[in-house]
């Protein structure tokens, strides 16, 4: 294909050339020379003092090359990892943020936190040196749950962090709140548990660390999403490394749903050693290590309110919520519960005041940080379970409440009262098209049919809508952000007009490589084939914020618009030199430059030849080449949005929930690649899916183990428990990104759950169940079957 | 000790410890590094390969037990760099792959599926793939592409 392919259009995946061959190159794939095993020995306590650590038989073992401890690290004054986003409480003051080593010294404060780290010639002579370490521990009570981490006497994870409390947050005017309540005609309410889930992208996590002499540079090999971030973060505030000595390379890396966006301990243990050592050191976790080393994601308990006027009209909502943050804080733990969670908690709806308090609790699991959609599906779960709770108690139909209180088209902008102000979007519109496609009409007749088989069926909704695109840097400062959050692209046209963009956000799956190319495509004319994006790789791209809040394409698609629109400024400068035009008159069109009204032209390729044979060229005031540089800072979040159909239905004998049918309306704004969206929620949906029937990270709330610490115990979505789903665009154009593009890798995620719940607790209607806790698991739902007062029999 | 088998047609002699597994001969030894390893419980199916023309998960059998057979990886799957068998053509036509970590397994498991039931229709290729866990796709365009992938294995036979 050696054609312009502009936007709106399905290439197939460049990246698939190599994919598909077996040829992408992941950081386990990766070998260097004179490369040793590193190995993390974990604690297998959730609780404990380390009284001391006895490393010298493994020293001693054939391979070993060093045994390092958390004491070593502090010796040689390596920092902790840093958050990457503060929040401050309700009464002024900054969250506790407590120290977090990368190998635990003193204490370790949860099963699976680093106790020392082994490198040796082979894995294996490295594993069997790791089990000769001897670890005196002092077991100290733990306690994994949010409830039981605020008691009294609770055991504390930290001395200087009371109750365990982290931040006591607040969003909102609490008094307006009050007196919406106070004339409410009804109050809806519903209590809450929004489940741990582990996020296992396929690929686990993996580093290697290198180390050279005699440049003083440090190389890291990371499966991460932010290699830029990545070296700042490591480089200035633990390693103590300065930027221009360190590269970050994240070569393909086998998807990261936010797993991968955080400053890992690992990643700066295997550079360290591999300072200490000279020589390079890798390591790479086992499926079993990474459910207890990479960050977990939601985990929350929430009590929520609707005061609703007699028409059923919402007055206000007021959120308590609890939030795990796990042992320690990950990079951007506590902004996630706070503020990416309050801010959407209007929804689709017009609710004149809003309160929302987070507290967020230390406990002894692993971290807590961002998991696909990060905060928004967290708040999408309450506003749609309190509405469905409104409507059953008021007796008005569920799809009618929400149509009722939906901000209409012609609202927009419109402004909540939880800091967001929305550009764009047609709820209504979602709604009316997503109840079409999903036969709600119909739907009667088929749960009447289940019935007569002895099942219940349910037909469940949720809308929702989320803000993404991360993030307007002044705004996010404000609210605590410790970095900017723009994107930077680079567009470098050779001398023959091919293109290398090189770009700081990150491509583990989302198709960057072709969608990035089709925006350039479009804009320069430049054939599909001729254009080649560089991603992942400090020494070769400028800077970057990386790749998750849905912000690849919002933020650098918009970075990679500008720098095209300089080509073609510069171009046209050129082009009026050769043409002996002035520049006004030189209009650039499908690949070319000509003086309007005239058959003068000079096509693309020839102008970028110009630019590096300069000859013929304004040199007196122009500078050869043909690269530009932009970086975008977004002016608002984009706010994609959509309404989802679930229809489930359930056995009664088994408690196993079928989903029948899927049908998802959503709004991502002006679509590149329409194959491509409709992956990203194909993938989405079916994660969210996932959060609501499947899979739950359990701990036992004694010993503090993991109980579901393996893809035996931990259940993922699988091919056999999904119908073929129904996705219909219905897009706004976003009023404030260059193309009018708005995220779409989230909504998925964001908009499921709910919406299969809300079918779960429809099916279930005869057995007068209001809700139903993640996850619909056959377990769970059999036993709300048994312990249901009502006769078990169907309707 | 001393293994000989074919990998990708072409003959391999290699020495092993006996507790090597085959993925990990395959990867670290052999550094075919196509097969992938995604879990330790035999669950992901990331890696997958061909052994004497029967999908198996290479991280749960004994290099060893390769000795004298036929193993095919995705390396294997096209004669050269620049052809492609049909079922690869088919997941990049229906987009049925992401971040492509699971793929090489999907395309070994839905080549054997295709070898057993040259025609099969939606549910037996979701319950083919039940050792073949993608996080990305949601699964819907692994599907299309099996059914598609299929019936280019139909017509080229």
């Amino acid at each position: 294909m050696n054609a312009v392919v502009g936007i709106g259009s399905s290439p197939k995946r460049k990246e698939d050339a190599r994919f598909v061959r077996g040829k992408g190159t992941y950081v386990a794939d990766i070998k260097r020379p004179g490369m040793l095993a590193g190995v993390f020995l974990r604690s297998e306590h959730a609780h404990a003092k380390l009284n001391s650590i006895d490393v010298s038989k493994a020293l001693a073992q054939p391979g070993v090359k060093a045994v390092y401890t958390g004491e070593d690290m502090k010796a040689d004054n390596v920092g902790g990892l840093p958050v990457g986003w503060g929040i401050t409480d309700k009464h002024g003051d900054p969250m506790k943020e407590p120290p977090h080593p990368p190998i635990a010294h003193d204490k370790v404060r949860y099963v699976g936190d680093a106790v020392a780290f082994v490198v040796a010639d082979t894995i294996e002579q490295a594993q069997a040196a790791a089990e000769m370490i001897e670890v005196d521990y002092e077991v100290l009570p733990a306690v994994v749950g949010l409830v039981d981490a605020l008691r009294p006497n609770a055991p504390q994870l930290y001395d200087d962090v009371p109750n365990n409390l982290c931040a006591d947050w607040e969003l909102g005017n609490s008094s307006a709140v009050d007196a919406a309540f106070e004339n409410a005609a009804h109050v809806a309410s519903i209590e809450l548990v929004n489940n741990r889930l582990i996020g296992n992208p396929l690929e686990p996590l993996a580093a290697i660390g290198e180390f050279e002499f005699a440049s003083g540079r440090y190389t890291l090999w990371t499966t991460s999403q932010f290699p830029h971030v990545v070296r700042l973060l490591m480089g200035e505030m633990v390693l103590g490394i300065p930027q221009h000595k360190l590269r970050v390379v994240a070569p393909d890396v086998g998807g990261g749903f936010g797993v991968k966006q955080f400053h890992y301990a690992e990643e700066a243990v295997v550079t360290w050693a591999a300072g200490k050592l000279g020589r390079p050191v890798k390591w790479v976790a086992q499926r079993s290590e990474g459910f207890v080393s990479d960050a977990h994601g939601r985990d929350h308990v929430t009590e929520a309110e609707l005061a609703l006027d007699e028409d059923g009209k919402f007055l206000a909502m007021r959120v308590k919520t609890l939030a795990n943050m796990g042992a320690y804080l990950s990079t951007f733990g506590p902004n996630i519960p706070t503020n990416l969670y309050a801010p959407l908690l209007s929804g689709v709806y017009q609710i004149p005041s809003i309160y929302c308090e987070v507290k967020c609790v230390f406990t002894n699991t692993v971290p807590v940080d961002a998991y696909r959609g990060a905060g928004r599906p967290e708040a999408t779960f309450v506003v749609e379970r309190l509405v469905d709770m409104a409507a059953r108690e008021m007796g008005i139909d569920k799809i009618d409440i929400r149509k009722r209180n939906m901000i209409p088209k012609e609202a927009y902008p419109y402004q909540t009262p939880v800091i967001v102000e929305y550009d764009s979007g047609d709820p209504l519109g979602c709604l009316e098209r997503s109840e079409e496609l999903a036969d709600v009409a119909g739907f009667e007749v088929r749960r009447a049919e289940s019935a007569s088989r002895g099942k219940y069926r349910g037909l469940g909704i949720s809308t929702y809508i989320e803000a993404c695109g991360l993030a307007p840097s002044r705004l996010a400062g404000q609210l605590g952000a410790r970095g900017g959050l723009y994107e930077s692209a680079t567009v470098r046209v050779h001398p023959s007009g091919a293109v290398t963009v090189l770009i700081g956000t990150h491509n583990h799956g989302q198709g960057h490589e072709t969608t990035f190319a089709q925006i350039v495509s479009d804009r320069l004319g430049v054939p599909f084939e001729d254009i080649d994006i560089v991603f992942g790789d400090t020494d070769r791209v400028q800077f970057g914020m990386g790749t998750y809040g849905s912000r690849s394409l919002v933020v650098g698609g918009a970075a990679l618009s500008q720098a095209s629109d300089k080509v073609i400024l510069k171009g046209r400068k050129i082009a009026a030199h050769q043409l002996e035009a002035s520049l006004e008159d030189i209009v650039f069109e499908d690949g070319t430059f000509s003086v309007a009204g005239t058959d003068r032209k000079k096509s693309f390729q020839e102008i970028a030849g110009a630019a590096y044979v300069p000859f013929d060229f304004p040199l007196e005031t122009l500078e050869p080449g043909l690269e530009e540089q932009s970086y975008y800072d977004p002016v608002n979040f984009t706010y994609p949005g959509g309404a989802h159909f679930a229809e489930v239905e359930i056995d009664p004998d088994t408690g196993i929930v079928t989903l029948e049918r899927y049908t998802a309306v959503d709004d991502v704004g002006t679509i590149i690649n329409p194959m491509i969206v409709e992956g990203q929620l194909h993938g989405g949906i079916v994660q969210g899916i996932g959060q609501a029937l499947f899979e739950h990270g359990v701990y036992d709330p004694t010993s503090g183990q993991l109980l579901s610490g393996s893809f035996m115990d931990y259940c993922m979505p699988r091919a056999d428990n999904f119908p073929q789903l129904v996705i219909e665009p219905h897009s706004t154009t976003c009023t404030h990104t260059p193309m009018g593009v708005k995220g779409c890798g989230e909504c998925g995620t964001i908009g499921s759950p709910a919406a299969i719940i809300s079918a779960v607790v429809d099916a279930l209607k005869p057995l007068g169940i209001a809700h139903v806790d993640m996850p619909a698991s056959p377990n769970h739902i059999w036993n709300i079957i048994r312990n249901a007062r009502t006769p078990v029999a169907a309707e | 000790m001393q293994i000989s088998f074919s990998l990708n047609d072409e003959p391999v002699t290699v020495d092993v410890d006996p507790s090597t597994l085959l993925s990990d001969l395959i990867r670290e030894q052999l550094s075919l590094t196509g097969t992938h390893v995604g879990c330790d419980t035999s669950q992901c199916g990331a890696c997958v390969v061909h052994v004497n023309g029967d999908s198996v998960k290479s991280c749960t059998m004994l290099a060893v037990s390769a000795d004298g057979g036929e193993v095919r990886t995705v390396e294997g799957l096209s004669k050269s760099d620049a052809d492609l068998h049909p079922m690869q053509i088919a997941f990049r036509e229906n987009h049925g792959l992401q971040c492509g970590f699971c793929t090489p397994g999907m395309l070994m498991s839905a080549i054997d599926l295709v070898k057993n039931n040259p025609d099969p229709n939606e549910a037996e290729i979701r319950e083919w793939l039940e050792g073949n866990i993608c996080r990305c796709t949601g699964y819907q365009n692994i599907v299309k592409s099996i059914i598609a992938g299929a019936a280019a294995m139909r017509a080229a036979s």
